[in-house]
């Protein structure tokens, strides 16, 4: 199985990941390849077979609300490549 | 025997006599890095100057009258685990400038504890890969024959330590990461049952399926690093609020009496001829000493764990990664018209082929009209899985296996073959997906190559795991053995 190119483009705009041109085709073959091998599911009867999230299964562990000490801003934006008066800057995100 | 192949045991027994100090130990542990890790590239970043400052506090703590088994004893991270001060790059460029302001909880323990952090080793970028090959700056090599993997992701840590380059190390485990090079390389590592140890630091890949675990060479230095990482910390929801025994009581208890049970599943016809001759090995070691074994024990859906696994570790991946943006830390491209265009292309150039490949898997199998037939499905096989090895363990005290299919393969080999490169965990990435303790334990050589035995406990029943893995290494021998380097 191949993906088409353009369900490629399609999961990487999701993704937010820009690809080249030679990225898109080898991953069309390759996310495809690995995709195909994930049909050994519908082998495996799951009929009220409830889903696992995590092995533990803890649920809803609730912490103490009570302030404790965070990061100082400076030491937080000082990893930041680009901040304006105490904030993190970006460009535009309405045109 | 030289200072840099001394065990943690043995280490701490000569720094209580006062016959060595931890700075003669850590320099001698310097002194090899120096000395072989041109060849070996088992780290990316070195801390020699604050190790040797490590060391000298540590030998005045001892002097002041303090003891303790990781008191002044050399160690190396892998770089995905946060220490302050200390670059931490994942093994991406995505990651090639930062510095985190706060140290992993592991790290806080292994500091409270007295250990000396040498540096931080080489990894498969993000954790993804089982070759150390996807590192953004250099593969390592495996001390045992150069030309091949170490296996990964940890393959940095797990080289350190088989190459004398640390006393020992620590790594992260999401599908095999610790065992698989541990096999590769002839050391021990081990994955706690998942919610053993705090991932608070670690530089999350697949959350439900991470854990922080030792590499050492002998099970009981794996036991007493245990009994420092293990335990509740209110930073990390998943960790699990149970008691932490001391792991190094029940060692010695032997295998008489022991329920022992192979997996059918892990024994395929397969597997290469001499790792099966290792597995049978150990078998009839474990025979010799009283206990029962039983083969052919089944977990008919193994076969599709490999696809459980590779869809759910990249969608949780997806979503992790989703952090890296380029505008709060890390790579950033700034070139772009748009704050869409940056982002894009920061992920882009910022994150290597295998990320991209796994982010690209994790969406698609996220995205609308496939959640269904992929992520959930993925997850219900999930619970299949459990419950398989739920029946197993309530006949059998421990499962063994193989930890690989094969010993190490060349560097390249597999470069381009994900597929092919995935199904060097097939008999690993079962044990996260269950959340069990495993254990690689060496079992000899074959064709001059390493290879390791799994052992596979119940929940929470790392003393089981590590008391058959110590009686299996004290038939074997193996741990005074080191690589030609």
């Amino acid at each position: 199985m191949k993906l088409e190119r353009e369900a490629v483009t399609h999961i990487a705009r999701l993704a937010r990941v820009h690809l080249t041109d030679d990225e898109i085709d080898t991953y069309a073959g390759q996310l495809g390849d690995i995709i195909g091998h994930f049909d050994v599911l519908d082998g495996v009867n799951t009929d009220g077979i409830e889903p696992t999230t995590q092995a533990l299964m803890l649920r809803n562990v609730m912490a103490d609300d009570v302030a404790g000490p965070s990061l100082p801003r400076d030491v937080v934006l000082d990893l930041a490549p680009t901040t304006e008066d105490g904030y993190l800057r970006v460009r535009a995100v309405l045109e | 025997m030289d200072l840099h192949w001394l065990s943690i045991d043995e280490a701490s027994r000569r720094l209580d006599a006062r016959e060595i100090s931890s700075r003669e130990l850590t320099k001698a542990v310097l002194d090899r890095i120096e000395a072989v890790d041109g060849r070996v590239g088992a780290y990316l970043s070195l801390a020699a100057e604050s190790a040797l400052e490590s060391a000298d506090a540590a030998d005045k703590r001892r002097s002041d009258g303090e003891r303790g088994s990781l008191l002044g004893i050399p160690v190396a991270l892998k770089d995905v685990l946060s220490k302050r001060g200390l670059p931490t790059t994942c093994g991406s460029r995505m990651l090639e400038s930062y510095v985190p302001p706060y140290d992993a909880t592991v790290v806080e323990l292994l500091d409270r504890a007295g250990a000396v952090v040498l540096g931080k080793t080489n990894m498969d970028e993000f954790a993804m890969g089982s070759s150390t090959e996807n590192s953004a700056y250099h593969p390592t090599h495996n001390p045992w024959d150069l030309e091949r993997v170490p296996g990964g992701s940890s393959g940095g840590s797990a080289a350190a330590v088989a190459a004398g380059e640390a006393t020992f190390a620590l790594g992260s485990d999401t599908g095999g990461s610790i065992r698989q090079p541990a096999a590769l390389c002839g050391v021990v590592g081990m994955k706690p049952t998942y919610g053993r140890v705090s991932r608070f630091g670690l530089v999350a890949f697949a959350s439900s399926l991470d854990q922080i675990g030792p590499f050492t060479r002998t099970v009981r230095d794996t036991a007493t690093v245990l009994n420092a990482i293990c335990g509740h910390d209110k930073r990390d929801s998943t960790s699990a609020p149970v008691d932490v025994p001391d792991f190094t009581v029940g060692l010695d208890r032997g295998v008489q009496g022991l329920r022992i049970g192979v997996p059918r599943e892990y024994m395929p016809s397969s597997l290469d001829a001499g790792v099966r001759a290792k597995v049978e090995a150990a078998l009839s070691a474990f025979e010799s000493q009283g206990a029962i074994i039983e083969r052919d024990v089944p977990l008919p859906s193994t076969e599709a764990a490999l696809a459980v696994y590779y869809i759910i570790a990249p969608s949780e991946a997806s979503a992790n990664l989703a952090r890296y943006d380029g505008v709060k830390y890390g790579f950033s491209y700034t070139q772009g018209k748009t704050m869409w265009e940056n982002m894009e292309m920061t992920r882009g150039q910022g994150f290597g082929a295998e990320v991209k490949r796994r982010i690209m898997i994790g969406t698609y199998a996220l995205s609308s009209g496939y959640y269904d037939a992929y992520y959930l499905k993925a997850q219900k096989v999930r619970t299949v899985i459990r419950n398989e090895f739920d029946a197993a363990f309530e006949k059998y005290d421990v499962l063994v296996s193989p930890v690989t299919p094969t010993p190490a393969f060349k560097i390249g080999e597999k470069a381009n073959d994900p597929y092919a490169m995935y199904l060097n965990d097939v008999f690993t990435l079962p044990v996260n997906i269950a959340g069990l303790p495993g254990i690689s334990v060496p079992a000899g050589l074959v064709d001059g190559l390493p290879v390791g035995l799994q052992v596979i406990g119940k929940p929470f029943d790392e003393e089981a795991v590590l008391r058959v893995a110590s009686a299996f290494e004290a038939a074997s021998g193996w741990q005074d053995q080191h690589p030609p380097l």
